[in-house]
């Protein structure tokens, strides 16, 4: 990616070309191409300089989940409407400061809240996999327009967020990579914050080695972010050598699921071969709380949510609806400004925290949760890494699950648990289906072991080779 | 568990939701249909587990007290809906 | 309940039981949850971060100087501080609540139970518990004067930090309720974890009001809100208590609610709010981890705790043989104990006290100052004293040179001089005036001799005008006496 074998106005402009190409996708909800044009001269200008910083030039779609200065940002919401931070991102700023230049705020599910980018006020994001005649198909969520955009090879790298698998579950939809870095690697300051115990900021690239590089250079601690991680972040790029000799690889028996089509279960054989085949050494492991994890979720995340959109109450920023008085205006803004998955969410969270109910959810959830996560803990004293499919499927027609709340929620079975357990995870596009659509393999790591997961990605990424396009070529 | 329609209009009103009286009913059904899918958390065992709290053993990071924030009006006041002499501005309460 | 105040109504006597609680706003320059100035005064909005105006991803990130001021607080309340708490989101929606929340400390409060020693000024002590103390964020401002169809919103306030401090139910009447919250306001001064200045709004109350039976189980409570005076403070607790107690007589029930105080009709009447809007759904916030304390920091923080009002106040009585009384007044008083010590360098403590207790606080109050702007130092009020004892002013004439004093902040010494008040002494002297003043009035000389003693008293006026009060009143007495009764024999 950092190749530097064209200018970067070259390279944007070529991306501003492909993304205007790929309009039909709806992928991206505020194009920037003036200021990433203007951004790209400026680049070269330091190119030629000899003072190129290390992502110099390099264009990246940004989430609409980041608060972006100057830029529009909505994350999927008419309640946003018209909202133009003053303020970057710490995760966004570190970008530009390592000489990164955006391109284009991408489209989300509302405030994240979603699993097929079909929740999103801006209407749904057709996946570039989609077959030229038939129904769309989605590209997973939230971070749908990030991974469609980076599929349509449109932009190298895009930022999203991933709070149950919203990185995750649009890769493998997309065929592109996703990472979670660990719950405190990178800054939480300047993002829409959806569930604040679980949201983490990561890439989607199309390769492993552009995943590292981009969270090499976002990750880090913050003093504005109390739970932000004052850790050194390794040399990302020095894990990418691939040798996963002797390395252990553990297989969650929890996670085959009896409901799991073919297709996804061969390609999971297949990883575990692969794997095998490069010199790892296959356990199997147990982790007994996995069924319980989607439903810890669906009540600490909607909890955290509620709490989270009450500042959008139509009095400091975004769209207000009138009223007679203030309790008028805040009912009429928020049932107008948020969607039904939204408002379905919130109320959802508002229940759990009711009086006479917090301790038989709210606190049992968060005990489960404990539980969930030594789990992990005792499966990663015997192995370093878990490898498990990334989602249930490969990506589904629009509107096929948009009437069954629950059918959708099981899009993050496989990635809820490392959510809940703060673990860095990532999917690797591993494989085909029999539509021809690509699947994800997911690899959990330890906490703040990027580097390990990295490592095993990139033995992955090796062993599966190149695979198809969307557009058809390689 | 089921919720009764006055769960859900309650619930509606305590996170200044509006709702049309025609939505009560099938929203319960649907928040009822979630919630017996939740009930299965009541499987698991969790006498004297502490609730997890964060992910890593972190301290809480405290800051000096300094002032380096605020003296900025036109950024608090820039996306208001309706901004006069200096405030937001929101319809009368009547206290 | 011994001593307490009691409400006499039509049916008999009825009992009152309060408890307060006092949100105190912590000295610090900046923001509980922010970097923004607390200072007061600022234009509108001027002192708000993005974060204090809830923009979209802001994060809180908490200020360690508010966190010690609150242990020490704690510490001396003589209270547990508790090794691990946690900051709570508290839901609820209003126009001055950026976040839709505020982050509190619900089930796990960073300081927990101690007490507070009130010396009432009947010579009574109690000793209040106090339940906990714990770390929030304030609100911001509704203005309601600039519109008649609007309401005006300013986040000045909004997440300045505050310890609320929530008493036992331990008082008994408004009395009792006014020593507690100057009380407590003496030890925030002291120790300076608060400014104590209620104009400025830096020390609110709101105040549970109940009454019953004496000895019966306790009544139906009602909230009074925002009380910042401690005179409002008193007279909000008394007229409360008398509602209540004619609604019960009426044959009605106190409905358990939140009431304002209105101070112009000197009423309280219930909010206007929504019978359901008290379901907070309290939970911990995830922006921010539990607080953990280690014992060594406590123990620093102990160590930095100066001298406390009842270490000084028991150190007045037995070193200066203070009255409880005047003692539990000077440590009410920020400042006030040292100043009292300066004056008091090699003088009567007892008469300096009262000086300080009566004269100066009665001047003070009058001006609308604080001690810290006293005209008169400790040291000229220590002369002052220094001039009664050593005889060269009477007391009354040391009232008239304190005047000055308090006036012009010039010594009393060079009053003295100046207006030539010094006390005559001299014999011969007072015998001129009281020879003049006995041949002036022939008539009250004759009545002395028929019998009516008391124009003894009228003529040592007489005398003590001729001289301007200089005379020294115990000498003029004497002479006087002993001038007609002479007179009488001969
Ligand atoms: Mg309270
Ligand atoms: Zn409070």
């Amino acid at each position: 990616m950092a190749a530097g074998d064209c200018s970067a106005v070259e390279l944007v402009e070529a991306c501003i070309a492909a993304q205007g190409a790929a309009a039909d996708l709806n992928a991206v909800v505020a194009a920037t191409a003036e200021q990433a044009r203007a951004a790209a001269r400026h680049a070269d200008q330091r190119r030629h300089r000899n003072e190129a910083r290390p992502l110099e030039g390099i264009p990246v779609a940004v989430k609409d989940i980041f608060c972006t200065r100057g830029v529009a940002t909505t994350a999927g919401s008419r309640i946003l409407d018209g909202f133009v931070p003053a303020y970057e991102s710490t995760v966004g700023a570190k970008l530009w400061d390592a000489g990164a230049i955006l391109l284009g705020k991408t489209n989300m599910d509302e405030f994240a809240m979603g699993s097929s980018n079909e929740t999103s006020w801006w209407g749904p994001v057709r996946n570039p996999w989609s077959p030229a005649a038939g129904p769309s198909l989605v590209p997973g969520g939230s971070s749908g327009g990030s991974a469609a955009i980076v599929a349509a090879r449109a932009v190298p790298a895009a930022l999203g967020t991933d709070t149950g698998g919203s990185i995750r579950q649009p890769a493998s939809f997309c065929g592109v990579v996703g990472l979670k870095p660990t719950y405190g690697r990178c800054s939480r300051w300047g993002i829409i914050a959806f569930a604040s115990s679980l949201d983490q900021a990561g890439p989607l690239t199309r390769s492993v080695a552009d995943a590292a590089l981009i969270l090499q250079h976002i990750a880090g601690f913050d003093p504005k972010d109390s739970t932000s991680a004052d850790l050194p972040v390794p040399d990302l790029h020095a894990a990418l050598h691939g040798d996963v000799k002797g390395l252990r690889v553990g297989i969650p028996a929890e996670y085959r699921l009896d409901t799991l089509p073919v297709a996804v279960g061969d390609l999971w054989e297949q990883g575990i071969a692969w794997f095998r085949a490069a010199g790892a050494e296959l356990l199997d492991v147990s982790l007994p709380h996995t069924r319980y994890a989607l439903p810890a979720y669906y009540i600490v995340a909607p909890a955290e949510a509620s709490a989270n959109l009450a500042r959008y109450d139509g009095v400091r920023f975004g769209r207000r609806s009138a009223g007679r008085d203030p309790d008028d205006l805040y009912t009429r803004t928020r049932r107008e400004g948020f969607g039904e998955e939204v408002r379905r969410r919130i109320m959802i969270g508002g229940y759990v925290l009711s009086e006479g109910y917090y301790d038989a959810y709210y606190l049992r959830a968060q005990q489960v949760r404990t539980r969930i996560a030594e789990d992990f803990r005792t499966a990663f004293r015997e192995v370093d890494v878990l490898l498990t499919p990334t989602a249930p499927s490969s990506a589904f027609p629009e509107g096929a699950k948009t009437d069954d709340p629950l059918a959708m929620y099981v899009n993050d079975i496989f990635t809820v648990p490392a959510s809940l357990a703060g673990l860095p995870a990532i999917s690797v596009p591993a494989g085909l289906d029999d539509d021809r659509l690509p699947l994800g393999l997911q690899l959990i790591g330890r906490a703040f072991d990027e580097a390990t997961l990295l490592r095993a990605a990139a033995a992955l990424e090796n062993a599966v080779g190149t695979l198809p396009s969307p557009m058809g070529s390689a | 568990m089921a919720l009764s329609d006055d769960d859900v209009r309650r619930v509606a009103e305590l996170v200044r939701i509006g709702l049309d009286e025609s939505e009560v009913k099938p929203l319960g059904e649907e928040l009822s249909r979630i919630f017996s899918w939740i009930e299965a958390l009541r499987e698991v065992d969790v006498a004297g587990v502490a609730p997890m709290t964060s992910v890593v053993e972190m301290q809480l990071r405290e800051r000096d007290d300094a002032v380096t924030d605020g003296d900025c009006r036109d950024r608090i006041l820039g996306n208001a809906p309706a901004a006069d002499e200096g405030h937001f501005v929101v319809p009368r309460i009547i206290e | 309940m011994t001593g307490a105040r009691t409400i006499v109504g039509a049916t008999g006597e009825w009992e009152l039981v309060i408890g307060l609680e006092v949100h105190a706003q912590v000295a610090t320059r900046s923001k509980l949850f922010s970097g923004a100035a607390t200072a007061f005064g600022a234009e509108p909005n001027a002192q708000v971060s993005l974060v204090d105006a809830a923009m979209p991803g802001m994060l809180p990130v908490i200020n360690r100087a508010a966190v010690d001021q609150a242990i020490r607080t704690g510490l001396a309340l003589g209270a547990e501080v508790n090794r691990f708490s946690v900051f709570d989101r508290k839901n609820y929606f209003y126009p001055d609540l950026p976040q839709g929340y505020q982050i509190s400390q619900y089930r796990h409060p960073i300081v927990g139970t101690g007490e507070l020693r009130v010396d009432l000024p009947d010579g009574r002590t109690r000793v209040v518990g106090i339940e906990r103390l714990h770390l929030e964020q304030d609100a911001g401002k509704l203005v309601h004067d600039r519109s008649a169809t609007d309401s005006h919103v300013d986040l000045n306030r909004a997440g300045i930090p505050l310890m609320e401090i929530v008493s036992r139910p331990d008082l008994r009447d408004w009395e009792e309720a006014g020593a507690y919250l100057r009380k407590l306001r003496a030890l925030l001064r002291a120790i300076g974890s608060c400014d104590g200045n209620m104009e400025e709004g830096s020390l609110r109350a709101d105040a549970n009001v109940s009454v019953r039976r004496p000895g019966a189980s306790l009544g139906t409570r009602c909230e009074l809100k925002n009380l910042n005076s401690v005179r409002f403070l008193m007279r909000a607790i008394e007229v409360e208590a008398r509602r209540q107690v004619a609604v019960i007589e009426a044959g009605e029930a106190v409905r358990q609610e939140t009431r304002l105080y209105d101070p112009q009709r000197n009423e309280t009447r219930a909010m206007r709010s929504k019978e359901d809007a008290h379901d907070y759904r309290y939970f911990p916030d995830p922006d921010l981890l539990p607080l953990r304390l280690s014992e060594a920091r406590i123990e620093q923080l102990r160590d930095s705790l100066p001298e406390l009002p009842d270490e000084i106040r028991e150190r007045l009585i037995g070193e200066y043989g203070l009255t409880p009384y005047d003692a539990s007044v000077l440590v009410a008083e920020p400042g006030a104990p040292g100043f009292f010590e300066a004056a008091a360098r090699g003088r009567s403590g007892k008469r300096v006290a009262n000086w300080i207790v009566t004269n100066l606080f009665g001047a003070l109050n009058e001006a609308g100052r604080p001690l810290a702007e006293s005209p008169v130092s400790a040291e000229t009020l220590g002369q002052l004293v220094g001039l009664i004892e050593d005889g060269t002013i009477s007391d009354r004439i040391a009232r008239d040179v304190f005047e000055e004093m308090f006036r012009t902040g010039a010594s009393p010494q060079s009053i003295v001089d100046a207006r030539g008040l010094r006390q005559i002494q001299d014999t011969d002297a007072i015998d001129a005036a009281i020879d003049a003043a006995l041949a002036a009035n022939p008539g009250q000389l004759e009545q002395y001799h028929a019998g009516k003693t008391k124009v003894l008293g009228w003529f040592v006026g007489q005398v003590m005008k001729a001289t301007r009060g200089q005379a020294n009143p115990a000498l003029v007495n004497a002479r006087l006496r002993q001038k007609l009764d002479a007179d009488g024999a001969g």
